[in-house]
């Protein structure tokens, strides 16, 4: 399939964006990468997604599919070079969109909350949302991969491609927050060499964001977010 | 191990009752087991350790937790009837609405529990800008979401057809109206007129009795 009837608008540091590019990179899709600007949003985007005018979208022979799990699935069904990102049994793949969704509806929220923490008491609690939401998934690998290096098994799935996909953000919050959240020794062992794995990966290591890149980037747009202007 | 089917509900809950009303328009059997939230038993506590939530669908003694992952699990268990699109582009388009009907959960909790004034205007309002995508986007032209018949779109949405009204009621402010959104009030007529779904609804006065309970719960405590 030619290049130009697949094309991805995104941006390098949205996870989201991410998990639209390691799919079609498991899948082996050649793809055009639309790089949205920061600060502003193209026509083709306003287009393309005019309910929620967010990145990413896939435009598949120019119709469009916006939401990054529902890329991930689309991707999966539609493309079957390459191996399968979610599985076969209806009762594993139950799980995988459970824990895929728990990322974005508990997880993820709970990450930002310590960026956006107004005081330690505030950042204290989000980080101990965040710890609790870790030992979750730590206890949910262990079950689910039996043994295999990902939540998929011998291969990337579903839920290694919502959740890793926040990994170069969980870096980055470990940096500002001087805390190590995926700790081999102590709390998360069985997340910790996953996430080396996963960041090692032909499909992620391409595409994964580097930390400090990614750090440089977050104190540009939390000053944004806070009005005020950046240096 | 037993094949049977469990659904662990909340009778005034819209969420488990979409469950109910796809296992019905599988003609899959189950037994309904009614949860007390003011004192949740162990059979919840263990089967959705991480939320702690209805619904919970167990199916041979394995629990499946979140709606939405329920309903996508019904729909590939039991494929007579289906509830989804064949083709990928359309699938994708069916869970994008399913998706934005979840998100937008916040915008009418906002409107359920305000009172009077600047706050309740706003909430009104952030509501009717909703309707008015799902009706102009979401729906079309279209009898149902899902087309001639109802899918899983309708299903997710299903609340506004019956749980909504009493929201309207509660407020006093009627949003669905044939002169405001005229597609989505026929909607909510067809979707009512579904065998499955009129024979599946909570009885709305003790609907409205008990959402009037929570909304005065919820405003007392702000």
């Amino acid at each position: 399939m030619a290049e130009s009837d697949v094309k991805l608008i995104g941006a390098w540091p949205s996870p989201f964006v991410l998990r639209a590019r390691i799919a079609l990179n498991i899948k082996h899709v050649d793809y055009e990468f639309v790089e949205e600007k920061f600060g502003s949003k193209s026509e083709l985007l306003l287009k393309s997604n005019p309910v929620h005018k967010k990145i990413p979208v896939l435009l598949h022979a120019g119709k469009p599919i916006c939401e990054s799990l529902i890329i991930v699935e689309y991707v999966d069904e539609t493309w079957t070079s390459g191996s399968s990102i979610l599985p076969s049994d209806p009762y594993d793949r139950a799980i995988a969109r459970f824990w895929a969704a728990y990322v974005d509806e508990k997880f993820f929220p709970s990450m930002k909350g310590i960026a956006a923490a107004p005081n330690e008491e505030a950042k204290k609690a989000a980080l101990e949302q965040v710890e609790s939401g870790l030992a979750f998934l730590e206890e949910a690998f262990g079950k689910i991969s039996k043994g295999k290096p990902f939540f998929g098994g011998e291969q990337i799935g579903h839920i290694d491609i919502a959740f890793g996909s926040l990994l170069a953000w969980l870096r980055v919050t470990e940096k500002t927050t001087g805390l190590k959240l995926l700790d081999q020794a102590k709390t998360t062992p069985q997340l910790a060499k996953w996430a080396e794995t996963f960041c090692q990966h032909p499909a992620v290591s391409g595409v994964m964001p580097e930390t400090e890149k990614l750090a440089e980037f977050a104190k540009l747009l939390f000053a944004k977010m806070k009005g005020i202007n950046p240096q | 191990m037993e094949e049977g089917v469990k659904v662990v509900g909340f009778w005034p809950s819209p969420y488990s009752q979409k469950v109910i009303w796809a296992l019905k328009q599988k003609g899959v059997a189950y037994d309904y087991i009614e949860e007390d939230l003011s004192n949740k038993s162990q059979l919840l506590m263990k089967s959705n350790p991480v939320y702690k939530k209805i619904p919970v669908l167990l199916h041979g003694g394995k629990p499946i937790a979140e709606s939405s992952v329920i309903l996508e699990y019904i729909e590939e268990t039991w494929p007579q009837n289906p509830l989804l699109p064949k083709e990928a582009y359309e699938r994708a388009s069916a869970r994008f609405w399913i998706q934005f009907g979840a998100e937008k959960g916040p915008t009418f909790g906002s409107l359920f529990t305000s009172t009077a004034g600047e706050e309740q205007d706003k909430a009104a309002k952030d509501a009717l800008e909703v309707l008015k995508i799902l009706e102009e986007q979401g729906l079309g032209n279209n009898k149902f979401f899902g087309g001639d018949s109802i899918n899983l779109v309708d299903l997710a949405l299903g609340w506004l057809a019956h749980w909504f009204q009493c929201i309207e009621e509660l407020v006093e402010i009627k949003l669905i109206e044939p002169t405001t959104l005229p597609r989505l009030h026929a909607w909510v007529e067809n979707f009512n007129q579904v065998p499955v779904i009129h024979e599946n609804l909570p009885d709305k006065k003790r609907l409205l009795a008990h959402m009037k309970s929570i909304r005065e719960m919820s405003i007392s405590a702000k």
